[in-house]
């Protein structure tokens, strides 16, 4: 019944491994200067075309983060990150909810399906990767915990504790990173809460032992290394959007005709490419998600 | 202070070194393939603070002279200067290539929304125009004064290249301050030279060899 992969490639689009690393052969033969005097056609088209949704490699996965409790260098979680504690891992759920209460992660998850998912991930700094991720579905946690009638959102708080996330020692974010959804936003099928990729348990880097995917709006939505759940009914306010309301938005959904202000979100680069790509409403999963906000002014609610 | 004949000698090959070090670090990388998860980042971004570097250390030349009394530091200002105009050069050809693949009006729709991009390429624009105005054919041709005035506009150069690298960064300004802070102080420099030996201009163009 669900969506591993969206239904926009096909396994024919597909280029070959062999085209493809013909491809990397040629532009590292090709050097600096001659790739900035001429663009060959074959490099254009890979730019809008075929290769790709190719999962990012583990490697570069585990290593190019944004997760600034490690550090603000997209190096620095990876070399930092190692002082997370990941057990014991204790979740509090509060709120408007039936089932409130601090659970040790086993249990909070224990029962529910593992699924795997690979989804396409674009940060708001204009760069995405694809990854496979393994996790459970943010939905079927929360119909286990029974949100209350007067729950309209879902509130995601990473872990505060400068001593085992040595970049909270800066105020270059206002600690604890907070995220969230609307309600319905988090009973989506795609909406994950990820505990492993490439069927290995996550690292710290990546946000270990738990954190959120939600893989239509930008990176910075997945809040990691959950502590907290808490259900609200009004709108939770999130750690991007206080610390720039103009450039980060609540619902942050990927957008490529809403430019950020400083830089325009209508392209983007894979990592490991050369050439840019044009960026999908809603990264490629609008004819899934697109119906949660039919009305809205998506212009006014980036 | 005196020159060593061996400090004449040396100065402009070290120079010439110094500066194709970035360059060459690409290149290599770019041939082994190891720049990085994101090798168009690794290539704009180092361009970019080459321009910025060298164009900072084109602009401490007269101060160290100040400070040392080794006048013959000014015989590799203007190579530093086209330094840091060819890594601003190159820094705009990856961004044109890469990330707009050549399109006019993809750049110029970029440039005119973002003023980030705009900041950037009006500093190119200067570095271009003083770059033109480099050879000692030039010079005399402006006349020192008017030569001299026009290359002020390195100054505004430098605070625009800042300004440029303060706005792309998502939220840690803490490398960008930190070259804001160097230009302040090389712009200080100037203003508290000028204030004690008040008629001395604050730079002399390079007279020919």
């Amino acid at each position: 019944m669900l969506i591993r992969r969206p239904p926009d490639v096909r396994s024919s689009e597909i280029t070959s491994e062999t085209l493809y690393q013909t491809r990397r052969d040629w532009l590292k033969a090709t050097g600096l200067l001659a790739a900035g005097l001429v663009v060959p056609p074959r490099l254009t088209a890979s730019a809008t075309g075929p290769d790709d949704d190719k999962p990012t490699p583990y490697d570069v996965v585990t290593t190019y983060n944004n997760y600034y409790e490690f550090g603000t260098g997209k190096d620095e979680p990876a070399q930092n990150a190692g002082s997370l504690r990941l057990k014991p891992w204790a979740v509090t759920v509060e709120g408007d909810v039936k089932r409130p209460g601090t659970y040790q992660l086993d249990e909070l998850l224990k029962g529910l399906p593992v699924v795997d998912r690979v989804y396409r991930m674009r940060c708001v700094e204009a760069w995405s990767m694809v990854i496979p991720w393994n996790g459970i579905l943010l939905g079927d946690l929360l119909k286990r915990l029974e949100p209350g009638s007067k729950a309209r959102f879902v509130e995601f708080t990473t872990l505060f504790d400068p001593k085992q996330m040595p970049g909270q020692g800066s105020r270059v974010l206002d600690w604890p990173y907070v995220e969230a959804l609307r309600l319905d936003e988090a009973m989506h099928p795609l909406a994950l809460l990820a505990t492993g990729i490439y069927g290995k348990p996550l690292l710290p880097q990546n946000g270990a032992p738990i954190r959120l995917t939600v893989p239509w709006k930008y990176g910075f939505k997945g809040g990691k290394s959950i502590v907290r759940i808490r259900l609200t009914e009004s709108m939770p306010k999130t750690t991007w959007n206080l610390a720039g309301p103009s450039e980060y938005g609540f619902y942050a959904n990927v957008n490529p005709t809403v430019s950020h202000p400083r830089w325009s979100q209508k392209t983007e680069r894979r990592l490991g490419d050369f050439l840019k790509r044009p960026t999908l409403m809603f990264n490629g999963y609008g004819d899934q998600v697109a119906g949660l906000y039919s009305g809205m002014d998506l212009r006014a609610n980036y | 202070m005196g020159e060593s004949p061996g400090f004449r000698r040396a100065l402009k090959p070290v120079a010439w070194v110094a500066c194709l070090g970035p360059a060459a670090w690409l290149i290599r990388g770019l041939v082994q393939g190891d720049l990085g998860a994101d090798p168009v980042k690794t290539l704009t971004h180092t361009t970019g603070l080459s321009a910025l570097v060298i164009l900072l250390v084109t602009l401490a030349v007269t101060p160290a002279r100040w400070v040392t009394g080794i006048n013959g530091l000014i015989r590799v200002r203007r190579l530093l200067g086209l330094f840091a105009f060819f890594y601003a050069v190159l820094h705009f050809l990856i961004y044109a290539v890469f990330d707009h693949q050549l399109s006019v009006p993809d750049i110029t729709a970029d440039v005119v929304e973002h003023p980030w991009v705009l900041v950037g390429f009006a500093a190119l624009i200067i570095l271009t125009v003083l770059a033109a105005t480099s050879p000692t054919a030039a010079i005399r041709r402006l006349g020192g004064k008017r030569w001299q005035r026009l290359h002020r506009l390195v100054y505004l150069a430098g605070a625009l290249a800042v300004l440029h690298f303060f706005w792309l960064v998502k939220k840690d300004v803490t490398e960008p301050v930190r070259y804001a802070v160097i230009l302040g102080l090389l712009l200080l420099a100037r203003v508290i030279h000028a204030r004690r030996t008040r008629s001395t201009p604050v730079a002399e163009p390079l007279r020919a060899p």
